[in-house]
C-alpha cells in the first residue's frame, strides 16, 4: 500500500490503494469518476484514455502508483460547470455517438491531438493519430467529422495551446 | 492483478541491487507489455523496480556515424526526433508505427527491447543495423542479444541504458499489421551499408526476430526487389496462429521485402 497523490481535474487527492492499483481503478472505483470506461482491458480499445500531465494515457495500463504526483484529467475535468468543452459541443452537433461507451476515451484523445497540433487537423491526420480508439457501433466517420470541427473552433478561439492542460 | 510491491528507486545501481535483493522482481519502464502480460497471468512478479524516476537515461544523440538512443525514449521521442529522422529515417517511422499514440506516448525502446516479443517492430531494426545493446554491465552486439521467443542475453539484474546504432547508407522497413492488435504479422528491416547489407524479419519467426541472410546474400549481387521473389523460406522455422498460417506469413515476408527495398528510406505501413 501506498499513499497516492494526484491532481484529479484540478483537485488534489490522497488515496491509500494497493501498488497494483491501475489508474482506471483509482478513478472508478475509489474516486467514483466513473466517465473514464474500462472496455477491453488490454490496451487496445481506448476507452479508459485519460491526460497524464496532457498527455493522453491508456489508464487501463497504467499504475496509479507509476504516476506520482501527476495532474490527471479525465472527462468529467472538461465541461467548467454547466458549459460544456467545445469537444464536447462538437460530438452533440455531429452526432459522434450511438451507445456512447468510447466517447469518454475518444473526447480525451480528440483533446490530446488537437493540443499537440498548431492548426486545425485534417481527417486524414485524425483517422491515423486516433487509431488507438475503438467505436463498436463503426460511428467512426462522424467522430472524425467532430473532432475535425471542435479543432477548428478551438484553434480559432485560441483554446488549442501548446499548454499541457484543459485550457476550458 | 496479484498483490505487488511497487520500488522507485533513484539510480541504476540501486534499481540493480533491488533486483539482487527481492525475490521475484521485474523492472518497469512504459509497462504497456508487462502490465497486459501480468493481467494475462503470463507474468506474475511480486515486485515492479519502477526505472521511471531515474534521470538522463532518454537521450539521443549521434556521434561519429553512430546513433545512440537512451533505453527511457518512448516511441512517440524517436519518431518526432530531428537527429534520427536525419540519420535513420526508417528508424524513426518504424517507432512511430508501433501500436498506436497512447501506447507510443508510455512505450520505450529499452522495454520493447528487453522484452523481445516475437511481433515487436524494434527488435528488426536493432538486427539489421546491427546495432549494440548498452547496459549496465556491458556492450552486446544485436547478433547475439536476440536468444529466443521473450528471451534475450541480459542477466538478472542488467537493465539497458541504450541502443547504439550504426547509420547506414539508407534503410527501409515495410511491414503488414494485424489490424486488431496492432502488432506486424511481417516486418522487414533492410540496411544498406558502405560494405554490407543486412536484412532483418520480425513477426514472423517461430524463435522470435531472424536474418534472412538468404536475401542479405542475393541483394549484395543485385539490390532490386525482384530479388525478394526469388527467396525460398523455411516455414518450419515460422511462426502460425488463429490469424496467419506460415505459408501465409512466408508470403508477406517476400512481399514485405520487395516493398522495403522499394521504398527504402521510409516505414511502409501496410494492412
Amino acid at each position: 500500500m501506498a499513499i497516492i497523490h494526484l491532481q484529479v481535474n484540478k483537485q488534489a487527492i490522497s488515496q491509500d490503494v494497493p501498488d497494483q492499483t491501475l489508474l482506471v481503478e483509482l478513478l472508478r472505483d475509489t474516486l467514483g469518476l466513473t466517465g473514464t470506461h474500462t472496455g477491453c482491458d488490454t490496451t487496445q480499445c481506448g476507452c479508459c484514455v485519460v491526460l497524464v500531465d496532457g498527455v493522453s494515457v491508456k489508464s487501463c495500463t497504467v499504475l496509479a502508483a507509476g504516476i506520482q504526483g501527476s495532474q490527471v484529467t479525465t472527462v468529467e475535468g472538461l465541461s467548467s460547470g454547466t458549459q460544456l468543452h467545445p469537444i464536447q459541443e462538437a460530438f452533440m452537433e455531429h452526432h459522434a455517438l450511438q451507445c456512447g461507451f468510447c466517447t469518454p476515451g475518444m473526447m480525451m484523445s480528440a483533446l490530446d491531438l488537437i493540443q499537440r497540433h498548431h492548426q486545425p487537423l485534417t481527417p486524414e491526420l485524425v483517422r491515423s493519430e486516433m487509431e488507438g480508439n475503438l467505436c463498436r457501433c463503426t460511428g467512426y466517420h462522424n467522430i472524425v467529422k467532430a473532432i475535425v470541427s471542435a479543432s477548428e473552433k478551438m484553434h480559432a478561439a485560441n483554446l488549442a495551446s501548446t499548454a499541457p492542460q484543459v485550457s476550458a | 492483478m496479484n498483490p505487488i510491491t511497487f520500488h522507485k528507486p533513484q539510480t541504476l545501481r540501486d534499481a540493480s541491487d533491488l533486483f539482487t535483493q527481492l525475490d521475484n522482481a521485474a523492472f518497469v519502464s512504459g509497462g504497456h507489455t508487462l502490465l497486459p502480460s501480468m493481467k494475462q497471468g503470463f507474468a506474475a512478479p511480486d515486485h515492479l523496480i519502477d526505472l521511471n524516476q531515474i534521470p538522463g537515461n532518454a537521450q539521443i544523440s549521434i556521434d561519429s556515424g553512430c546513433l545512440t538512443i537512451g533505453a527511457m525514449a518512448r516511441h512517440v521521442d524517436v519518431a518526432s526526433s530531428t537527429i534520427v529522422k536525419n540519420a535513420i529515417p526508417a528508424l524513426a517511422g518504424l517507432a512511430g508505427s508501433i501500436g498506436d499514440r497512447q501506447v507510443r506516448q508510455r512505450g520505450t525502446i529499452g522495454g520493447s527491447v528487453a522484452n523481445n516479443d516475437p511481433a515487436a517492430d524494434y527488435p528488426s531494426a536493432v538486427l539489421g543495423l546491427g546495432a549494440t545493446v548498452i547496459t549496465t554491465q556491458r556492450e552486446i552486439l544485436a547478433d547475439d542479444f536476440f536468444v529466443s521467443l521473450f528471451e534475450t542475453a541480459l542477466r538478472p539484474g542488467e537493465i539497458i541504458t541504450a541502443v547504439r546504432f550504426p547509420v547506414p547508407k539508407s534503410a527501409g522497413y515495410a511491414k503488414f499489421k494485424s489490424p486488431a492488435a496492432r502488432y506486424p504479422q511481417a516486418g522487414v528491416f533492410i540496411a544498406l551499408f558502405e560494405l554490407s547489407i543486412r536484412v532483418a524479419v520480425t513477426g514472423a519467426g517461430a524463435s522470435g526476430v531472424f536474418r534472412l541472410t538468404q536475401l542479405e546474400q542475393l541483394l549484395a549481387k543485385q539490390f532490386d526487389s525482384a530479388a525478394a521473389q526469388s527467396l525460398e523460406i523455411d516455414t518450419k522455422e515460422l511462426l502460425s496462429d488463429l490469424y496467419a498460417t506460415q505459408d501465409y506469413r512466408a508470403n508477406l515476408v517476400k512481399i514485405m521485402a520487395g516493398r522495403a527495398i522499394a521504398h527504402m528510406g521510409q516505414a511502409s505501413v501496410f494492412k
